[in-house]
């Protein structure tokens, strides 16, 4: 029941403080949760890993198709994870000719294993509602300004589906060690709003 | 539902506040939420449908003017206090002040009957239907026409998923559309894929 002797909305600290505090009255221990998780963010859900996926694409023609054909399987490969429900990745490649960019209008889904947890931008209203409509006029106000002639797909990640953005390796960068090559990819690279 | 989060293609929002160094959190409490409701899936208290959908449920001008952890923090407590692991009353005591809600929820439905499985290349018509509960069609591919470009694996149906309704699950079609026959004259040139359940979809006439 709502409480008329409240007139004050409270906090967002307190209102998390609340629900934490409730939670843990029922045992279910969400501090150590907390901590696991910060953790995690911290040191496994990294745009490296997905930048060593790309870099490994980029030196290994056969990993690249077998990314291209069944994400989910590539990724295992290079010994990272993806949670349960994400049960399917697709690369998206891009070319000369064609550039990718992915979004989540309906809410802010990503592969956040590989990619990262997804920046604040990607969540918000402006983003959601612009680049499935506005895509090239977006992309240039955030700094990417494509060729006319470049085709531009955008990808509305709608269901547990994920994807992720393989960037066209920059020309300059031939004989280079896949360390090399990792430390170019940025996590913006894998979400399509910037180049390498 | 054709709810105030269904934003795709909607126009008057202004430039995104663009950083390549862009944070996820800004404030601790935002971490704190973001892992709990992980928990809370985790243990089972709710799924991922149900979340999204409690998001959507928010009254709209609350959920315009929410950050996005203050929706995830709204969703969480919303589905605690729904599944009666809380009581509201318990939450704004704690809080000491208004803790406010989404609103309730209408009902889902379970797969369509009828539907049809689909091949690479096939055109593709998006239904009709207009949905109370949750549901993954964005509205601004409602009755537009589109090519099957990928198939997923099956999974659960949100539509039912949200709602506690027994369905089978069902895979996904990245459709894709051309932005300017969803937006005719009134958009950038592109193609714009969406995920699309199976109930969501029919043959495109021919």
């Amino acid at each position: 029941m709502h409480s008329p002797s409240l007139p004050v909305s409270a906090s967002l600290e307190q209102r998390t403080a609340a629900i934490e505090a409730a939670l843990d009255a029922r045992g279910f221990k969400p501090a150590d949760f907390i901590a696991e998780q910060a953790q995690m963010i911290e040191q496994q859900w990294l745009p490296e890993n997905g930048a060593r996926l790309v870099a490994k694409a980029w030196s290994d023609s056969a990993f690249r198709q077998r990314l291209l054909s069944n994400g989910r399987a590539a990724v295992a490969e290079l010994g990272l994870a993806m949670p349960p429900h994400h049960r399917h990745l697709v690369a998206l490649e891009n070319t000369p000719a064609v550039h990718n960019v992915i979004c989540c209008t309906l809410c802010s889904c990503t592969a956040f294993t590989i990619i990262g947890l997804p920046p604040d931008w990607y969540k918000e209203l402006e983003y959601r509602a612009r680049v499935v409509r506005e895509s090239r006029t977006l992309l240039k106000e955030m700094g990417l300004e494509l060729a006319p002639e470049t085709e531009i797909r955008v990808w509305d990640t709608t269901a547990d589906t994920r994807y992720i953005v393989l960037p066209e390796r920059p020309p300059h960068t031939s004989g280079w060690s896949e360390p090399q090559l990792a430390a170019l990819v940025s996590r913006d690279g894998m979400i399509g709003v910037a180049r390498l | 539902m054709d709810g105030m989060h269904d934003l795709g293609g909607k126009q008057g929002f202004g430039r995104v506040l663009y950083s390549n160094r862009a944070q996820v959190f800004h404030a601790p409490w935002e971490q704190r939420v973001n892992a709990m409701y992980g928990l809370a899936v985790k243990l089972g208290l709710f799924n991922m449908d149900e979340y999204r959908h409690a998001i959507e449920r928010m009254e709209p001008r609350h959920y315009l003017a929410a950050s996005y952890y203050e929706r995830t923090l709204t969703s969480l407590a919303t589905l605690c206090v729904e599944k009666t692991l809380l009581s509201h009353d318990e939450l704004e005591q704690r809080a000491q002040g208004r803790f406010p809600l989404a609103l309730p929820s209408a009902a889902g439905r379970s797969n369509l009957a009828a539907r049809q499985t689909f091949s690479p290349g096939q055109r593709v018509q998006v239904r009709t239907d207009l949905v109370p509960g949750h549901v993954r069609m964005p509205a601004y591919v409602r009755g537009k026409q589109g090519v099957v470009v990928g198939e997923s694996p099956a999974y659960p149906f949100p539509d039912a998923h949200a709602h506690g309704v027994q369905a089978v699950d069902e895979p996904t079609y990245d459709v894709r559309f051309d932005a300017l026959h969803l937006w005719p004259d009134s958009a950038d040139a592109a193609f714009v894929h969406v995920g699309l359940f199976q109930s969501y979809l029919q043959a495109a006439p021919a």
